[in-house]
């Protein structure tokens, strides 16, 4: 116990992050989210994944969830600031349920919302740390847009969030067409999920797929991918080169 | 070595949730640390928010007693609106927003399980950063790291009470074995649709792990010198 450092006890006293100034830290945070454009709507990828740090604490939670009628949101990031968006968008479709005028908030309104939400807090250096992928289809038109947790907004035919910016999308960009049907996208998101499961320390070999068109959202039940280790490289990784990896 | 008296209490701690079939039983260790000293070597961790609801302790002390105190006063004055017990779920969602909205100053992480009429036996984790899961079983504290593996080979679906207060005891005691910030006694809660029931399994009750030697009364083996008992004072 010092007498002299007078100065320091206050600001230990005060605890982590509590001073004015603040932008947290996230502590139970879930992988990429990889969403395509196909035939009839939208296809969205995710594993169910959340970790603490390096270790993968949780292996079942969703982190794809409908939205309305017409949206399905799929986030990566910090889970509690997800489950914060989710109580926050209730209010939204609760409210515009509440008008009963016959409208109701497509996907593009929904992603305009987030954005709002994302750059305001981001603003007051608070920011809800996730990167979100908003997808959707209203009366025929398809949307998928991606926001994330510095405000930053765009639409495109293909997006994802995290490492799948990196692994997913150049492969998406190679074989990503207009007129996928539902099979075909499928079996392209499990290539880009094969790659982050690869890949990526945070990911986990459980996975969902929704889909979302005209008619409504369905997600897939949870699954595992099956994945290949059998070169022969890998079987003798340091032939001709021992003590190599 | 220059003992910080000031160091925040923390609990170092292992604690533990289990579901089972008709219930829950919720366990944790006794252990509450000021930096390297051991300030309470029998604190009770599992605390109690209503009759069917309980929760698991661990990080600050502080933190996480005001936050069971806050709780606790709200789910009591729910409980007289609402006209019967309030149920698991409303009581881990109070923690969470508690939890979430002050994710800046708190540092503390709660197992919240109990059982309602609706439901059953429930139990919720809320780490660090306000997220709530819905578990069938969770483990929290520093003494969990220890037990990441050990729960995904013994866990089971559909245990008997019996069955799962004995992988509560055993793991926790695991925990402690390894764990420098866990110790001193297991503590036990029983919650099912019948009541609440706790337990008691002080540290010589425990099994023996790796390298540890069953405790005897003296060097000189001499069966009939005292134990350890309370000083006369």
């Amino acid at each position: 116990m010092n007498m002299v450092d007078s100065a320091q006890p206050f600001k230990t006293l005060l605890g982590p992050e509590s001073d004015s100034q603040r932008t947290q830290y996230p502590y139970v945070t879930g992988t990429s989210v990889v969403g395509v454009k196909y035939k009839d709507g939208i296809l969205m990828a995710s594993d169910m994944g959340a970790s603490y740090g390096s270790t993968l604490r949780y292996k079942s939670v969703e982190r794809m969830k409908p939205i309305g009628k017409h949206s399905l949101l799929g986030a990566s990031g910090e889970i509690s600031d997800f489950q914060e968006i989710l109580h926050y968008l209730d209010e939204l479709i609760l409210y515009d349920n509440m008008w009963d005028d016959g409208n109701s908030l497509g996907p593009k309104e929904v992603h305009s919302y987030l954005t709002r939400v994302m750059y305001n807090r981001r603003n007051k250096f608070n920011p809800f740390w996730n990167s979100l992928v908003l997808g959707g289809v209203k009366n025929g038109q398809k949307y998928l847009g991606t926001v994330s947790m510095i405000g930053v907004h765009f639409e495109d035919s293909h997006v994802a969030t995290g490492f799948g910016n990196h692994l997913a999308r150049p492969i998406l960009r190679e074989e990503w067409n207009e007129n996928m049907s539902y099979e075909d996208g499928v079996k392209l998101l499990e290539k880009c999920m094969r790659v982050l499961l690869y890949r990526d320390r945070s990911a986990v070999n459980k996975i969902q797929i929704a889909k979302i068109t005209e008619e409504g959202v369905t997600i897939s039940r949870p699954y595992a991918l099956k994945t290949f280790w059998e070169f022969n490289a890998f079987k003798n990784p340091t032939v001709g080169a021992e003590g190599s990896w | 070595m220059e003992i910080d008296a000031d160091a925040p209490h923390s609990m170092g701690t292992t604690i533990i949730g289990v579901t089972y079939n008709g219930g829950v039983v919720l366990g944790a260790d006794s252990r509450t640390s000021t930096g390297v000293y051991v300030a309470n070597r029998a604190s009770d961790k599992i605390t109690q928010l209503t009759d069917n609801v309980y929760v698991c302790r661990s990080g600050s002390a502080a933190d996480s007693q005001i936050v069971s105190d806050y709780v606790r006063y709200f789910l009591h004055q729910h409980t007289i609106q609402l006209g019967q017990p309030a149920t698991v779920k409303v009581a881990a969602n109070l923690v969470r927003l508690l939890a979430y909205n002050n994710k800046n100053m708190l540092q503390t992480g709660l197992i919240v399980g109990g059982w309602d009429k609706y439901e059953g036996g429930k139990i919720y984790g809320i780490p660090l950063g306000g997220t709530i899961i819905e578990q069938p079983f969770a483990i929290g504290g520093s003494g969990s790291s220890y037990l990441y593996g050990f729960f995904d080979q013994a866990w089971k679906e559909g245990m008997t009470k019996d069955e799962a207060e004995q992988l509560v005891v055993k793991a926790v005691s695991l925990a402690i074995a390894r764990d420098g910030a866990s110790g001193g006694v297991v503590r036990t809660v029983i919650i099912n649709s019948e009541g609440v029931t706790r337990n008691f399994y002080p540290g010589d009750k425990l099994p023996l792990w790796y390298e540890e030697l069953e405790p005897q009364f003296s060097l000189l083996d001499i069966p009939s010198s005292p134990g350890p008992e309370p000083m006369n004072i």
